[in-house]
């Protein structure tokens, strides 16, 4: 594919330039208005988004089976780099996946087991209980889902196991006080 | 409402994740796209947008072989590929703020916090066409404004010498990830 040639005015300051460059995007703003009540791109989306939601139950058997692998091999072998990227990637995607697949409160708990992995300075120090608590806590509140009280018994767990994970990477920072402040006090960006 | 003709925009879609791939397309072509690449890692990523030239690039941050953020990095190379100023979207799991510090740092252009939504999507889609930011180069720095405020309460030394640069009003990157939506 023909590369698109750039033009960009610059302007040359004392230690930087400023740069605008032809913004070729702009071909792409429609000039017409939106007419009362027509169909916004928004919501035609969110209903494509609904379509595929048959579908998002599957998806999560996949990303729980793929952690619960992930674990068996850390398990089995230890925390090496590539199980740990392995395990933190499969808890990760699921951090990131599970509210659009209609299971917020799996999030959660994922989340857990990032920190966990992820401000752990020695990660062969990490107590195979508590993965393996991260993970079966994580399965549970999907396959449990359904029940009238699975919102209230997924947070009762999950403040558990932060709590207890909070514990172990306190003391295992100890001696890392910019690491102690990003675990105690750096609040999630995502809105509540 | 500003009305944005998706159909002619080609977007590349770099996530390892074939499900988070999927939502994507499926609202991308919700949205009117037609033209949406696909990679699965940070290589073939940036092998897809030398090859097909993308207007946007939706990229995951954690990746195998090389990640969004390293992405971002060699893309943002002037004179190195067709397009350093093309609009990067980095839609992570990420989402604490040195994160969010570095991948302004790495001249990502918007920022989006999963878990993704339509609204989210659709509003860094029309900020990047709309309302793009100039470019800043400096000796260690090439990618957009990252002053998106002008703080009239700063008392500190003005960083950037020979004059000031003009600058375009824009929510803080922080304060656009941290609105719901």
């Amino acid at each position: 594919m023909a590369p698109h040639k750039n033009t960009a005015a610059i302007v040359t300051y004392g230690d930087h330039e400023v740069i605008n460059p032809e913004n070729k995007l702009r071909r792409a703003v429609s000039d017409t208005p939106y007419i009362p009540g027509e169909d916004d791109p928004v919501a035609r989306a969110e209903r494509a988004l609904a379509e595929l939601a048959g579908e998002f139950g599957s998806m999560m058997d996949e990303e729980c089976d793929r952690l619960d692998k992930q674990r068996r091999l850390v398990l089995a072998h230890g925390f090496n780099k590539a199980n740990k990227e392995g395990l933190f990637h499969a808890a990760h995607d699921i951090k990131g996946e599970a509210a659009t697949f209609g299971y917020p409160a799996v999030a959660a708990a994922a989340e857990s087991l990032c920190r966990l992995i992820e401000y752990t300075p020695d990660t062969m120090r990490i107590p195979h209980r508590l993965v393996d608590q991260h993970v079966d806590a994580i399965r549970a509140i999907y396959r449990e889902y359904e029940r009238s009280d699975a919102q209230e018994l997924a947070a009762i767990l999950t403040q558990r196991l932060r709590d207890v994970t909070d514990e172990f990477l306190m003391y295992e920072n100890r001696n890392r006080p910019d690491v102690l402040e990003q675990i105690s006090g750096a609040p999630s960006i995502i809105p509540e | 409402m500003v009305r944005i003709d998706f159909n002619r925009l080609r977007f590349l879609v770099i996530d390892d994740n074939a499900h988070m791939r999927r939502i994507l397309r499926t609202l991308l072509h919700g949205f009117g796209a037609r033209e949406v690449y696909e990679a699965e890692d940070g290589a073939s990523g940036l092998e897809a947008f030398t090859h097909y030239i993308p207007d946007i690039i939706i990229t995951d941050w954690a990746m195998p072989i090389f990640d969004g953020l390293e992405l971002a990095q060699m893309i943002r190379q002037p004179g190195a590929n067709a397009n350093p100023y093309v609009a990067i979207i980095m839609l992570t799991g990420h989402s604490e703020k040195k994160r969010v510090t570095a991948a302004r740092d790495a001249g990502v252009t918007e920022f989006l916090a999963k878990p993704i939504s339509a609204k989210g999507l659709y509003q860094r889609i029309v900020n990047v066409v709309a309302n793009p930011r100039p470019f800043i180069k400096t000796k260690t720095y090439f990618g957009p404004d990252r002053r998106r405020n002008v703080n009239g309460s700063y008392v500190g030394p003005e960083r950037r010498k020979g004059g000031k640069a003009d600058l375009i009003r824009q929510p803080a990157l922080l304060e656009k990830v941290r609105s719901p939506g």
